[in-house]
């Protein structure tokens, strides 16, 4: 109890230094910023504009998002987007995760699948989103299965899992061939079949190796929904609010800083979701080193 | 293998937390449902004909029109069930008209121009707006007045197709690409407010807007018109066509689909008149759709969209030859940063036609719809700080 007490004192210790430095920057930096020849900013402005004081954003999240009567603070629309961002990103996970994962045992499996689809796999990563992002959405349009009719947010959940899929089919990977040849040898040995391998020896051993991938995948699952979703035009979510705020960040400098803070909201809960996973697989960390 | 038995405190944590994204997963699509609903438009009665139309932005006042169609039943009245779906920094309309996702789209001449050469079989229908809103701003002090004043200074533009009428005014002004530093404007005017770009690319209905929502550091009041010159490209005589209904080329051989397109041009400029006769109206529903513009910035755009609109040449939507030509021949003759040029040469036949917004505005009048606004008058808008 007293390591996570300490933890969490740690943790808000951190916030409270990031707010600190910045309110110093503003209070003391240069209010034109630094530049290095005529064009290159290396130090940021410092005026109101540029870096709202920390607690304008925090007053700000409270009060009203719009000037219509009955609008809801700007941390209430920030928390609905934050959710429906949440979960679109949580979908991309899910898919993703299995789909990486079955590639992976694919993988191990089969010689040639590795070889095969490895490059495959490593290529997908360097297709650039806002490329994918309008294909993906115009072949989801064309889907209609019985009563299911592809949304745009599905679009986006997809486009997560494009992302989330990769981080874990390459651990997994690694994972399921970490056990030393002589632990192999010994279950060729008993005579146990690839499958009883799989689930007594590689499967556990591939956990140290997972571990890390489903944090990775699930950061990667939040950033494509933020993403795609500004891509797509897909409303409700993060990322169409910062867009929409930032076009109120000369006259409500504060206001275009409260999607940001529920993007590392949604970041946070994510990672926090997968740490919670994490450990229910303990019993396996044997080796895990992150 | 040391220990691989699952302990329970952690298997629970486990499930637990795999519950917990299921229900987010879950709530996500509830949340979705909701939205997608939102999204629809009255599909209560049967024998609408369900039409989609794809705007080239997000929900805005710019396509206040459309929206009041919907929410004032005018679609309706035609037997039409409009389903508005908004657009995206990637979301190119003509494309996702020509590749048949939906029935009509809104888009800018010269962007699409540009897709027609390269094989989008499109028609322009009906030229909603008759003037350009964009403009090239700067603060007084830069003494930029005139396309020639752009010499040596820092010029904002989004690209994207956004940046030809700057181009063309410049070069009609014998300032070369290389005479500026182009640089690359985003969705804020903080670049500008920074001073990092003397003449930004504003649109009247937003960027003006916005950087007049914003307060002048030196006067502790927000800017003022004043403060600022301002390009506009009507009066230099390098405006472009901007939004307009495109349809499907092919589609407009069958008879149903024409049909559908006048009844739907009809039903929309119905909109709009709606729009200059209560400006307000037309930007809460707008707002109503899910816009999340400050108030005054909305009514403030609905009254500037009504200015490229009112009062109307021919009847709105009726595309102006010579308008038509001029955009033509800039998108023809103007190069960018690399040398090419929008088009190569003269677009089909095809690309325009005013068959169906005749039709649509003879039936208008007979309706005694003014579609003219001939004696239109813009409202004074206040803005307020931050354009709430």
């Amino acid at each position: 109890m007293r390591r996570s007490l300490r933890a969490v004192l740690l943790g808000v210790l951190g916030v409270a230094l990031v707010a600190a430095l910045w309110d110093l920057y503003k209070a003391f930096g240069p209010e034109d910023g630094v530049l290095v020849g005529e064009r290159t900013l290396v130090l940021p402005r410092a005026t109101d504009l540029a870096m709202p004081h920390t607690w304008e954003m925090v007053q700000r999240l409270f009060e009203p998002a719009t000037g219509l009567p009955g609008a809801p603070t700007a941390l209430g629309a920030v928390v609905d987007a934050a959710g429906f961002t949440l979960g679109i990103a949580a979908r991309g996970w899910l898919v993703g995760v299995t789909v990486g994962l079955l590639l992976a045992l694919l993988m191990t499996r089969f010689k040639t699948a590795e070889s095969g689809l490895l490059p495959w796999v490593v290529l997908s990563q360097t297709v650039p989103l806002i490329a994918i992002a309008p294909l993906v959405r115009r072949w989801g349009a064309q889907v209609e299965i019985g009563s299911f009719s592809w949304e745009n947010e599905h679009s986006v959940a997809l486009i997560a899992a494009y992302l989330a899929f990769f981080p874990v089919s390459i651990g997994a990977l690694r994972g399921l061939k970490s056990p030393a040849r002589t632990h192999l040898e010994l279950m060729h040995a008993y005579g146990v079949g690839w499958w009883r391998t799989l689930l007594t020896l590689r499967l556990p051993a591939s956990v140290p190796f997972l571990l890390p991938a489903l944090r990775l995948a699930a950061a990667s699952a939040v950033i494509g929904s933020v993403v795609a979703e500004v891509s797509i035009g897909l409303r409700g979510g993060i990322g169409r609010m910062v867009v929409e705020y930032a076009q109120s960040a000369g006259g409500d400098p504060a206001k275009a800083w409260a999607p940001i803070f529920g993007a590392v909201a949604v970041g946070l809960v994510a990672a926090g979701a997968v740490g919670l996973l994490t450990l229910a697989l303990k019993p396996f960390r044997l080796t895990e080193t992150s | 293998m040391r220990r691989t038995r699952w302990n329970a405190p952690g298997l629970k944590i486990g499930i637990a937390a795999l519950t917990l994204a299921l229900t987010a997963t879950a709530c996500g699509g509830d949340d979705g449902d909701a939205d997608a609903d939102a999204g629809d438009s009255g599909s209560g009665s049967g024998d609408l004909t369900p039409v989609s139309l794809q705007l080239q932005w997000v929900a805005q006042a710019q396509f206040a029109g459309y929206y009041a169609a919907v929410e004032q039943g005018f679609y309706e009245d035609e037997g039409l069930d409009v389903t508005i779906a908004e657009g995206g920094p990637d979301i190119v309309p003509q494309d996702v008209l020509a590749a048949g996702d939906v029935d009509y789209a809104i888009s800018w001449v010269p962007k699409v121009l540009g897709s027609i050469e390269q094989g989008a079989g499109i028609t322009d229908v009906a030229q909603i707006f008759e003037r350009s809103a964009t403009t090239q701003i700067s603060f007084k002090d830069k003494g930029i007045t005139s396309p020639a004043d752009l010499k040596g200074k820092n010029v904002g533009s989004w690209g994207f197709g956004n940046e030809w009428e700057l181009f063309a005014g410049m070069q009609d002004a014998g300032v070369g690409l290389k005479d500026i530093e182009l640089v690359q404007q985003a969705f804020d005017m903080n670049a500008f407010l920074a001073g990092d770009i003397d003449a930004a690319q504003a649109m009247t209905y937003n960027e003006y807007a916005q950087v007049l929502e914003t307060v002048n550091p030196d006067t502790g009041e927000l800017y003022q018109p004043d403060d600022l010159n301002v390009i506009d490209w009507n009066d230099v005589g390098t405006a472009m066509l901007q939004d307009a209904i495109w349809a499907s080329s092919d589609r407009l051989s069958d008879e149903a689909y024409a049909e559908q397109t006048v009844a739907f041009i009809k039903a929309s400029i119905k909109g709009w008149a709606f729009v200059r006769d209560d400006p307000q109206a037309g930007a809460d529903a707008v707002t109503a759709a899910g816009s999340q513009l400050g108030t005054s910035h909305q009514l403030w755009m609905t009254n500037e969209i009504n200015k490229l609109i009112w009062p109307s040449t021919d009847g709105v939507g009726m595309i102006d030859e010579a308008a038509w030509d001029q955009t033509v021949d800039i998108a023809l003759n103007t190069e960018n940063e690399t040398g090419a040029t929008i088009i190569t040469e003269p677009p089909p036949e095809s690309a325009y036609t005013n068959e169906y917004v005749e039709q649509a505005l003879e039936e208008l009048r007979d309706e005694g719809v003014d579609v003219d606004g001939a004696d239109f008058s813009p409202i004074e808008v206040t803005l307020n700080e931050g354009g709430n």
